[in-house]
């Protein structure tokens, strides 16, 4: 255990505070000011969004099984949208991408990822009571619950030919504005400007806990690298979200107030959308991936029983990949008419992020090197990580040539892409950092059989989906299309059939947790032993409600690997520092 | 544009040179490109797909002899006589169960496909195969069982380097030829070359030539059951295809009616954006005469599926035969001609109105848009 700084306790003879005082029902998840209470909201709102956008995924592979429409006219009549025809039919089919994308990523890697572990882990990880602005924590919770209910309604009302926002998840201008006639894209923009704005709130609240609030004696140079990644993260999220959110709101000028910001009748051009749009989505694309980054490395770590390997060079490298993911927005607009010479600087600039991300991969790797690995499910899963990401990374490479990109773009090799680095490289991720802190949130175990049981399900069912989408998208087939030519059967009905290999993992994924949470084992304080050596090892599983009223001190004998252990003895008797 | 003069210029020399530099570098490589364009009727083999469409087909629809006729490559100079090829002369489309890019048909088209399978493919599948291999060393060599007692190294300078210093190599060989690759897709096209506009409406494509009289042809999807007899694939075939001459280049314009739309050829490696407000240009050298098959990839609403492109390149006398069929003209001459018929010679020749071009009532070669009766792809009742 950390020594303890009797110094900076406060209240100390407050017997009505003890530390594990819990608010009533409604007052305390209702109205939380405690970052674990609300990493909890976020985690299972995150859980939640996750089961509706992957059940839509469910209804387009379904429907993309075989040629021609085959279920979307029925959608459209169960969600109210009247007699189905072929246009709502093509329509429902669009609305279904748009709010499959704008849930996994709104509203399910972001809220789980910088919502639900970061609340919880980067204050105790710091060694800190709670958030720095603990009300303003709940507000970013419940913009982002509205945000969604937002996008939710959007699909009951008109936008365009049906109902709903039929736009793409990217909501280009002009299918955006004068495309879609109806108040459906409205709800849906309002959508990301109340999600964004709960995020910019997120973001400058860790900024300044992080900035502020490290334990006594924790440097920069000290911090684990999660709280680096979300450091990073946060940044990046306080730069890019206002450019968002002025494309949008423009948007929606555009749509309702007569503005031509976007519209050429007007002097406006479609193009500026498209960059103000990747201004903001490349750097969102990291930051949905860099927390996951850093989930991998504390884990990684642990299980191998040594310091992540390479600590500054990890930490920097993720600056690097914040930083350049800044400069390569127009590697996703290579088809718009770009210039030459444009196309060869956002070319050359992408293919750099390939090297910080290398430097992580290959520590990683170096990390374990020489390690005691112990197979827990956290780094099973963080293992996947490590392979599929790699994976997604290097069609990236091949994606950010845009000579290449001429052919690929807008095909599914690129939906094969972005899959490999989310729903492979975030969500393998974001199981990996669930199995790794799960008891420590609910102080119960999960089973470790069935995590490997539910890893082995995912890690197939995910390959089969997404890898033949390469196949298709080299030869040819288009993204966002709910029907196809017939040669593109084969690799197709494959694809569809890996989806239900997904939901029988998920189907363990939840029957382990609520197996857990009904008989399982009690969690000790540090159930990883030796080689878990962050701040939030230190604590009961799960921890008090309001835990370090007295602060942890980090020793100038901790390193940034080991914030708990006790003094090397060979050192003998020297004071402490402080 | 926003930047500086000076700094475009200073870039662009800079990508130039490392462009020229990688010029010698491949041109061993570049030997193998293939041969000037074949302009004579191919061998009217019928692949086995194909076969297996006309399996479908009522032997009277489609006769083999009439399929392959040879006669449509074979025209007098001066002729209007103009017929579709035949599925037999289908080269760009998508094969059933394949596992790579479907074979090209343009020069930059080979040099990025070779620059794909040469050199990124490979590269990427040894990448990670590299840390494959050492996960699985790592996790054989350095469990528990096989190592109880860990390594306490945090850090090797020497190794970081290595890994920082080799990615960097790597990249910019592959840089090299990619540069390469997008300095030759931006040569820009002669003069005198031809140039054809094409118009992405909701959802149908316009094909204007403005050389020849400024008529527009518009493609709409073929339904599956016609596309099915006539031994064309499904939601690829038109009714109106794109005619160009082969093996000569031409001009290709994209621009969007309503949204944006994307106009691009796998086969052809070609992919231009179609956008309202303006008018994008690429240079397009189509090889050998054949059908070549695209479709929209930009999402542009609910029949963002269905609407198809199908180029059909021909030799220049069947071009020409098949301009003066939609009414057209070819050369100065027979534009004067046709202009001056009808008009008053005095008066000064305007060409058409050039927007909304869909909309000219009655234009040569003009098919009529869809509607709600006659929308492309609607499924047919069979299919349900």
């Amino acid at each position: 255990m950390a020594t303890t700084a009797d110094t900076f306790q406060a209240h100390h003879d407050d017997a009505h505070h003890d530390a594990d005082h819990k608010p009533g029902f409604f007052a305390r998840w209702f109205m939380s000011t405690n970052h674990k209470d609300i990493g909890t909201l976020y985690l299972i709102f995150a859980i939640m969004a996750g089961v509706i956008g992957g059940a839509v995924s469910g209804i387009m592979r379904m429907e993309l099984q075989e040629p021609g429409i085959q279920y979307l006219g029925w959608w459209v009549e169960f969600l109210g949208g009247g007699a189905s025809d072929f246009d709502k039919a093509g329509h429902m089919w669009n609305v279904l991408i748009t709010a499959h994308g704008l849930i996994m990523v709104f509203f399910m890697v972001m809220p789980a990822m910088i919502g639900g572990f970061g609340n919880w882990f980067v204050p105790l990880m710091i060694g800190a009571p709670d958030m720095a602005f603990p009300r303003m924590n709940n507000v970013s919770f419940w913009l982002t619950v509205a945000g969604f209910l937002s996008l939710m309604f959007s699909a009951f009302v008109p936008g365009g030919t049906g109902n709903g926002a039929g736009t793409g998840w990217t909501v280009y201008a002009p299918l955006s504005t004068s495309g879609s006639v109806g108040p459906a894209v409205d709800f849906a923009i309002f959508s990301l400007h109340l999600a964004g704005a709960g995020s910019i709130l997120g973001a400058t609240n860790f900024i300044t806990t992080i900035l502020n609030m490290r334990a006594p004696g924790m440097t920069l140079h000290k911090m684990p690298l999660f709280v680096w990644s979300l450091l990073v993260t946060a940044f990046l999220l306080l730069l890019a979200l206002p450019v968002l959110a002025a494309a949008i709101t423009m948007l929606l000028t555009d749509r309702n107030f007569g503005t031509t910001f976007f519209d050429p009748a007007g002097g406006g051009d479609p193009v500026l959308y498209q960059h103000l749009f990747w201004f903001f989505g490349h750097p969102e694309v990291y930051i949905m991936i860099l927390p996951g980054f850093g989930i991998v490395s504390q884990i990684v770590a642990t299980f191998s029983r040594k310091p992540v390997f390479g600590y500054l060079g990890m930490a920097y490298a993720m600056v690097a990949i914040g930083v350049i993911g800044f400069v390569v927005w127009a590697h996703h607009m290579y088809t718009v008419g770009l210039d030459v010479n444009t196309k060869m600087y956002f070319t050359a600039a992408t293919m750099v992020i390939a090297v910080p991300t290398g430097v992580k991969i290959f520590s990683w790797i170096a990390t374990m090197w020489g390690g005691s690995l112990e197979f827990k499910s956290p780094l099973v899963w963080a293992l996947g990580f490590i392979f599929l990401f790699t994976v997604g990374g290097v069609t990236g490479v091949v994606l950010a040539n845009g000579g290449i990109d001429d052919n690929l773009h807008d095909t599914y090799y690129v939906v094969a892409h972005f899959h490999y680095v989310l729903s492979m490289g975030a969500v393998f991720a974001i199981f990996a950092g669930f199995y790794y802190w799960f008891p420590k949130m609910s102080g119960r175990w999960h089973s470790e059989l069935l995590s490997h049981v539910h890893f082995w399900l995912f890690f197939i069912g995910v390959n089969v989906v997404f890898f033949p989408m390469h196949f298709l998208g080299m030869n040819g087939m288009s993204r966002r299309i709910p029907d196809y030519t017939p040669a593109f059967t084969y690799w197709n009905e494959i694809a569809s059939n890996g989806y239900w290999i997904i939901v029988a993992s998920m189907v363990v994924f939840f029957a382990n947790i609520g197996w857990a949470l009904v008989a399982g084992k009690r969690a000790a304080g540090n159930y990883w032993g030796a080689g878990a050596t962050t701040l939030e090892w230190s604590l009961t599983s799960p921890p008090p409600f309001h835990q370090f009223e007295t602060l942890p001190v980090i020793e100038d004998h901790h390193s940034h690997h080991d914030h708990i252990g006790g003094r090397p003895e060979k050192q003998g008797a020297r004071p402490a520092a402080h | 544009m926003m930047f500086g003069g000076f700094a475009r210029r200073q870039m662009r020399s800079l990508f130039l040179l490392l462009a020229a530099l990688s010029l010698p570098v491949f041109q061993p490589v570049m030997a193998q490109e293939p041969a000037p364009p074949v302009l004579a009727p191919p061998q009217p083999a019928i692949t086995s797909e194909q076969d297996a469409v006309a399996a479908n087909v009522a032997d009277d629809t489609i006769s083999a002899a009439d399929a392959a006729d040879a006669s449509t490559l074979d025209v007098a100079p001066g002729s209007a006589a103009y017929t579709p090829l035949g599925p037999e002369w289908i080269k760009g489309a998508p094969e059933p169960g394949a596992m790579t890019f479907q074979p090209q048909y343009t020069e930059q088209g080979d040099y990025a496909l070779w620059f794909h399978d040469a050199i990124l493919l490979p590269l990427t599948v040894a990448i990670c195969l590299l840390v494959l291999g050492l996960l699985l060393w790592v996790v054989a060599r350095y469990n528990r069982r096989a190592n109880a007692v860990p390594s306490k190294t945090s850090h090797n300078t020497l190794i970081e380097v290595i890994w920082t210093a080799v990615p960097v190599l790597i990249l910019v060989a592959i840089a090299i030829p990619s540069i390469t690759l997008l300095a030759r897709q931006y040569e820009t096209a002669p003069a005198d070359s031809l140039t054809i506009k094409a118009t992405g409406y909701q959802w149908y494509w316009g094909f204007t030539y403005p050389d020849n009289g400024g008529f527009e042809v518009i493609a709409n999807m073929m339904d599956e059951g016609e596309a099915l007899a006539q031994g064309s694939p499904p939601q690829l075939a038109v009714d109106n295809r794109m005619v160009v001459p082969a093996g000569e280049i031409i001009r290709i314009q994209t621009t969007g009616a309503d949204v944006i739309h994307s106009f691009g050829i796998p086969s052809l490696w070609f992919k231009l954006d179609a956008v309202p407000g303006r008018i994008n240009e690429r240079t397009l050298l189509i090889e050998e005469p054949g059908i070549y098959y695209g479709q929209c990839y930009e999402l542009c609403g609910s029949r963002h599926a269905y609407m198809p492109i199908a180029i059909e390149a021909l030799p220049r006398p069947q071009f020409e035969a098949w301009v003066r069929a939609q009414g057209g003209t070819v050369g100065a001459a027979e534009a004067e001609a046709a202009a001056g018929a009808g008009t008053d010679p005095a008066a000064p020749v305007l060409p058409g109105l050039q927007e909304p071009e869909s909309s000219v009532e009655g234009a040569p070669g003009a098919g009529a848009a869809p509607t709600t009766t006659t929308a492309p792809g609607t499924p047919a009742p069979a299919q349900n």
